[in-house]
């Protein structure tokens, strides 16, 4: 058994504009099968993607702002989101989804996914990884 | 524990280089490619930001990239080192991971 990984994928970009958004949460679930220690990081226009009340009908797009509610089920538990990101646009906590998953080792307790740091976190967390992955 | 962080757009084309200069820790080096090498220059509007924002990161520039823009090497800020392709990758070897902000 190899040692575990951090793998820290960077979301810089809004959801629907461009494919990289939609592209990256596919290499994360994907890279979800191999076992290793997962994080995402969502700053700049990056945050934009996890705001709730996206509706793709009429634009004729793939709504896959639901599937972020789903990475707790793969084990990807820490969605770091950048506290100055978030005021830059005049967003807060609530324009996010509520995004949980369930503790195993807490009896399945419902947790937050969403974990808000400063920009000088953001650059820690970055920091603490053996892999980074840009989108 | 130093980071490599690359930057491949200019900085007048998005925030990119400002957003990667926010992030970097003391000590990592930021290397400029591709369009990137255009937030080298001196005398413009972003020289001095990247200056202030820079002071505490080693700066680097790919000199394939440079000359190819017809960047002559007097117009490369001060603070800033030319490297070539095989500079680039022994800075990725060294260092102990690579961010690529795209």
């Amino acid at each position: 058994m190899s040692k575990v990984k951090k793998f820290l994928y960077v979301n810089r970009k809004a959801p629907y504009g461009t494919i990289y958004a939609q592209e990256a949460l596919e290499v994360v679930l994907i890279g979800a099968a191999f076992d290793q220690d997962v994080s995402l990081a969502f700053l700049d226009d990056g945050v934009f993607q996890l705001t709730k009340g996206q509706d793709t009908k009429e634009a004729g797009l793939k709504n896959f702002s639901p599937t972020f509610r789903a990475l707790g089920d793969y084990e990807v538990t820490k969605l770091y989101v950048e506290q100055e990101s978030l005021d830059e646009r005049g967003l807060t906590l609530d324009d996010l989804q509520d995004i949980q998953y369930e503790d195993e080792d807490d009896d399945y307790a419902e947790k937050p996914s969403i974990i808000v740091v400063s920009r000088a976190g953001m650059a820690d967390v970055m920091a603490d990884q053996d892999v980074v992955l840009s989108f | 524990m130093s980071t490599l962080h690359t930057v491949n757009k200019s900085p007048f084309q998005n925030q990119t280089l400002i957003s990667c200069l926010g992030h970097t820790k003391a000590g990592d080096s930021v290397l400029l490619i591709e369009d990137g090498v255009y937030g080298a220059m001196s005398g413009n509007a972003m020289s001095e930001v990247v200056a202030s924002m820079g002071a505490n990161v080693k700066l680097f520039v790919l000199g394939p990239d440079v000359a190819a823009r017809g960047i002559d090497a007097a117009r490369v800020a001060e603070g800033f080192t030319q490297v070539d392709y095989e500079g680039f990758v022994d800075m990725a070897a060294s260092c102990d991971r690579v961010q690529n902000w795209l």
